[in-house]
């Protein structure tokens, strides 16, 4: 092949993938805004308000265990890996301050939205994928029921408050596995001015902050699980590929977003 | 229903120079077809000819690139969103799997059309679910989830779910796909009962001939896109039997009725250029 066919080629794919991704972002932007304007007929419904209650069971209820588990872990790490460093200084104690920073402000809504959408995005995209799949969601349509009162609103406001409540016992979990290393593992002096140092260093903006981020990354995970499901075409590969791609999209768009936050937080010294 | 009724009413559904292209190919290529009131039309062709692409654009689930489809006096491609969901409310599918909402139970699935479409109470909703499910045979279902009931019983449950709002029209993809011989004439006894006594008009895509012509007043066949006959059943049962003969058309239909291995379907099938073919990839090499 010659260079110049490679190189038309090469620019080709590129722009196709440019293209693609510009599609994909309005579709989901597009099913973001109909599932806000049919938000309040399904939450008048008392169907829709069952259907939203079953999801926070599913999202949240189901994966508390996993989350608080994952967390206080995070917590254990992160004291045992920061106090050889700090030990010299003499500020071994100092890990609270940082346990804290890092916990409410980043590591428990990351974390947390990293569980969720391997727990709740992928189940989400799967069975939305297998409702395509089977007809179901035809059917919805041809009984003048729309998908997205239906299906979509019941699992992106579940997810959205359902990362905010897990968020916030992710941030004490962290805080917790921290405090059980001191107890256990370090010097006594540390852990009785653990809580008392967290306390003195973490302002108001520091769970907001995180719990913005939760928010977002709630909507996020939803939002990108429900579209590739209801995009699902081609049976039992489809729903394969479905599940898989939400969980990437996932990780990746939350990563992506609280670097933004991030950098936004840090502009506005928030 | 005799010919001389089906022509006098008014047609409910008009399908108007309907074109359907996927990927540039035409996979519906200037279909023409009324269907009149309380008849029971069988739409029926070979894999891929188009058949289930006319039910889906008949009910607004695609819309056409070219032409139009009139159901109950409106023209589906003026409709918004809005029109269209109060047109559905009008007519019923019979998907081919059933397609029951797998998270609820049976009576759940037909209630939820009248839970959503209607204010009657619940006690009112739980006597209507069971007349429904009388009506198919299936009341004692009423409390098992679709993962339990076998696929005839999902059709069933599925005609319940499409009839709970009664239809005027009833559309039904592939009823007896997928099922034995005597479940598939319960379903066919079914569509017959739903025509006759609730005077719906039917219309049904099959390939099942047996099921087509128990069922039919009269049917229509598609192949390679194009509508080549519609005709009553009586005429189509005697181009099967051999009593019409001579063109090329009726012999495609008889061998399709027939369900022969030779003739102008498979004719058309053979390879050409088989040899050119073999003879150019052995100068390749």
């Amino acid at each position: 092949m010659s260079d110049r066919a490679t190189e038309r080629n090469f620019v080709e794919e590129v722009g196709s993938r440019v293209i693609g991704g510009v599609c994909y972002l309005g579709g989901m932007a597009i099913l973001l805004g109909r599932a806000i304007s049919v938000a309040p007929t399904t939450l008048s419904r008392s169907s829709g308000r069952k259907a939203l209650i079953g999801q926070m069971d599913r999202v949240g209820v189901r994966s508390v265990g996993v989350v608080c588990l994952v967390q206080i872990f995070i917590g254990v790490i992160l004291a045992l890996q920061l106090a050889p460093p700090l030990e010299p200084w003499g500020q071994v104690k100092m890990i609270a301050n940082i346990i804290g920073i890092a916990g409410f402000r980043m590591l428990g809504p990351i974390l947390t939205a990293v569980v969720i959408s391997g727990f709740a995005g992928a189940s989400i995209a799967a069975e939305i994928g297998t409702m395509v799949v089977s007809e179901e969601i035809e059917a919805l349509r041809a009984h003048a029921l729309n998908p997205v009162r239906f299906l979509v609103v019941p699992r992106l406001l579940a997810t959205f408050v359902m990362m905010l409540l897990l968020t916030i016992i992710a941030n004490w979990m962290i805080a917790l596995g921290g405090y059980f290393t001191a107890l256990l593992v370090l010097d006594p002096e540390v852990t009785e001015t653990y809580w008392s140092l967290m306390r003195d260093q973490l302002r108001m903006r520091d769970f907001a902050s995180g719990l913005i981020m939760a928010g977002v990354f709630g909507v996020l995970i939803s939002l990108i699980a429900c579209y590739e499901g209801l995009k699902v075409r081609g049976g039992a590969e489809g729903v394969g590929k479905a599940t898989t791609m939400t969980v990437v999209y996932s990780i990746v768009s939350i990563i992506l977003a609280a670097g933004v936050f991030t950098t936004i937080f840090y502009v506005f010294e928030f | 229903m005799s010919e001389t009724e089906t022509i006098e009413t008014q047609p409910v559904i008009r399908v108007v120079d309907l074109v359907k292209r996927f990927g540039g190919r035409a996979v519906l290529d200037g279909i023409n077809l009324d269907v009149h009131s309380g008849e029971t039309i069988v739409i029926m062709g070979g894999s891929g000819c188009g058949k289930s692409t006319l039910l889906r654009s008949m009910v607004g689930s695609l819309f056409p690139d070219e032409g139009r489809v009139e159901l109950l006096g409106r023209n589906l491609n003026e409709l918004e969103d809005r029109g269209l969901n109060a047109l559905r409310l009008r007519f019923g599918i019979l998907f081919q799997s059933g397609a029951l909402f797998n998270s609820m139970t049976v009576g759940e699935n037909v209630a939820l059309p009248l839970r959503e479409h209607t204010n009657l109470d619940e006690q009112t909703i739980d006597i209507m679910v069971k007349i429904k499910l009388e009506q198919v045979g299936l009341r004692e279902a009423v409390d098992l989830m679709p993962a339990e009931i076998s696929g005839g019983m999902k059709k069933r449950a599925g005609l319940a779910r499409a009839i709970s709002l009664d239809p005027e029209i009833l559309f039904y993809d592939e009823p007896s796909a997928g099922l034995d011989p005597v479940t598939s004439a319960e379903i066919d006894q079914l569509i017959m009962d739903m025509s006759g006594k609730l005077g719906v008009t039917s219309v049904v895509v099959t390939h099942e001939m047996d099921s087509a012509f128990r069922i039919a007043d009269r049917i229509a066949m598609l192949d390679q896109g194009k509508m080549i006959k519609v005709a009553s059943r009586s005429e189509f049962e005697a181009l099967r039997d051999g009593e019409i003969t001579g063109d090329e058309q009726s012999d495609l239909i008889r061998q399709f009725l027939r369900g022969d291995s030779e003739g102008p379907i498979t004719d058309r099938r053979l390879s050409t250029g088989y040899e050119a073919d073999i003879l150019e990839a052995a100068e390749r090499e």
